[in-house]
């Protein structure tokens, strides 16, 4: 075991690092951060034995990871807003064709205007894309998650992004304990366990689909994916007991006896838990809950979750325009539609394009939330910290 | 098509193809408006139709004789056109 002083993409370089990958296909130009910067070093000097393969584009380097992929070979990329939209056609062609590829995304706001800060309108386009989405807030999560994105990718064959919020989590430093190389090796064998390549089976791979098979063909990857909520469970309570951890789908704060709760997702929870904890001190019952897991979401332990809270506030850090709310609101209030008395939901958007969502920013959510909690009935969406 | 498709339990993982040549199963016939009609007497047995088939719907059999697989023709008509003894016609499918 190691300590040392990290950024959130250096723990995700440190991580990739030591799962032994065999290939990274990168691009290395804005919005690329510097996890592959990190990884080209370490492929320089030695010290990772990978083919790094510097591409032309996003969208070469998807295509270049699903190849490789497909070979056998453990494979990882990261990106960041413009750069996984560039990605997106490539983003669906590597779920159903099952390669578990493991990709770190810095979450950054999508142009216009340009904008390099954090938001979750990058991660929040592509959720319907097939790839399982797990959600970091600190380097030391971010480390871990990278670790055991790579063991629930190759035992459902299914590619794994791990988002960490742009700037506030990717270029923060944190002190970050790296277990030894044999704890890692141990818990993920260097040899991939999906291997496709084989003198004995003769293949073509990414065939068309006619009408006749193309939903079939599709279909084996919504399968995947909802066999993988037991999955994921089991992988992360494995992880948990090996490294000493507490990770979960949703992290909950306070919310045994909660009336009324924020929900919200990234780097966010740490001001919320703070807001919440001073709170608690003046006697009201609130509470945070932050989900880890966004694909699988996490529906029926939400509802478990929820169950006697008069109203969450939904916390969104992306917008639907025209969608009946915000990407976090509608799977919230999807997942809560079948409890027979279900809280009251109010919807807000907060910290667009890397906006400062500050103390008081959180005190007003909670209070607007109290009132949901109190009247029984929320507002329409409060765009927090927006000027007229 | 004639065979029983296959359900999503029994396809390979992954949009796979497994068994080489698999293609034979895919009946297209259904594709085509005009159907080629070889005329045997004015037929030179050059071959022409036999190598621009891009589907090889086009059959030699044991005898000299060209033929088409009509399960495989998709009614492209580039047999009509290779063909230099204009043998080929195109002639439109009936309804069906």
């Amino acid at each position: 075991m190691k300590r040392l002083g990290l950024s959130g993409n250096y723990a995700v370089a440190y991580a990739v690092k030591m799962a032994d990958v065999d290939v990274i296909a990168a691009y290395p130009i804005t919005p690329q951060t510097t996890i592959v910067e990190k990884l080209a070093d370490f492929v320089a000097n030695g010290e990772l034995n990978a083919e790094y393969v510097n591409v032309e584009s996003e969208h070469s380097a998807m295509s270049a990871c699903v190849g490789a992929s497909l070979t056998g070979a453990r494979v990882f990329t990261a990106t960041s807003s413009q750069g996984l939209a560039y990605m997106h056609e490539v983003l669906f062609i590597a779920s159903v064709l099952r390669t578990p590829i493991v990709m770190a995304n810095v979450n950054r706001a999508l142009s216009a205007p340009l904008n390099i800060w954090n938001d979750h309108s990058d991660a929040m386009a592509e959720r319907d894309s097939g790839w399982i989405q797990l959600w970091a807030s600190s380097a030391q999560e971010a480390f871990d998650t990278t670790i055991e994105a790579f063991k629930i990718a190759e035992d459902i064959q299914l590619p794994v992004m791990v988002n960490i919020d742009g700037y506030i989590v990717s270029h923060t430093y944190e002190p970050v304990t790296l277990p030894d190389q044999e704890e890692i090796s141990g818990y993920i064998p260097s040899k991939p366990m999906t291997n496709r390549v084989s003198p004995r089976l003769a293949y073509s791979s990414g065939v068309v689909g006619p009408p006749e098979y193309y939903y079939e063909m599709k279909y084996q990857a919504v399968d995947a994916m909802e066999r993988s909520r037991q999955r994921i469970k089991e992988i992360e309570s494995d992880f948990n007991q090996r490294f000493g951890k507490d990770y979960k789908d949703i992290n909950t704060y306070h919310m045994d006896d909660a009336e009324y709760a924020l929900l919200i997702m990234g780097s966010m929870t740490g001001t919320a838990r703070v807001v919440a904890e001073s709170l608690r001190r003046k006697g009201e019952k609130v509470g945070v809950v932050s989900i880890r897991c966004f694909r699988p979401f996490p529906f029926e332990r939400l509802a478990e979750i929820f169950k006697g809270v008069r109203c969450v506030g939904v916390v969104d850090r992306a917008v639907m325009p025209g969608g009946p709310s915000n990407p976090l609101f509608v799977d919230v209030a999807s997942a809560l539609y079948g409890m027979a008395e279900r809280p009251v939901l109010q919807s807000f958007v907060a910290g667009l394009g890397g906006r400062d969502v500050p103390t008081d920013e959180f005190e007003l959510m909670f209070n607007k939330t109290k009132e949901g909690a109190r009247t029984g009935r929320a507002g329409p969406c409060v765009y927090v910290g927006l000027r007229e | 098509m004639s065979k029983k498709l296959k359900g999503w339990k029994e396809i390979p993982m992954g949009v796979m193809i497994t068994e080489p040549g698999n293609s034979v199963e895919f009946d297209v016939r259904s594709w085509r408006t005009y159907k080629p009609i070889i005329d045997q007497i004015k037929c030179t047995k050059c071959g022409m139709c036999w190598i621009y088939c891009p589907e090889a719907a086009i059959m030699i059999k044991e005898d000299g004789k060209y033929e088409v697989d009509l399960s495989f023709c998709k009614g492209c008509g580039i047999c009509e056109k290779t063909c230099a003894p204009k043998a080929i016609m195109m002639v439109k499918e009936e309804a069906v």
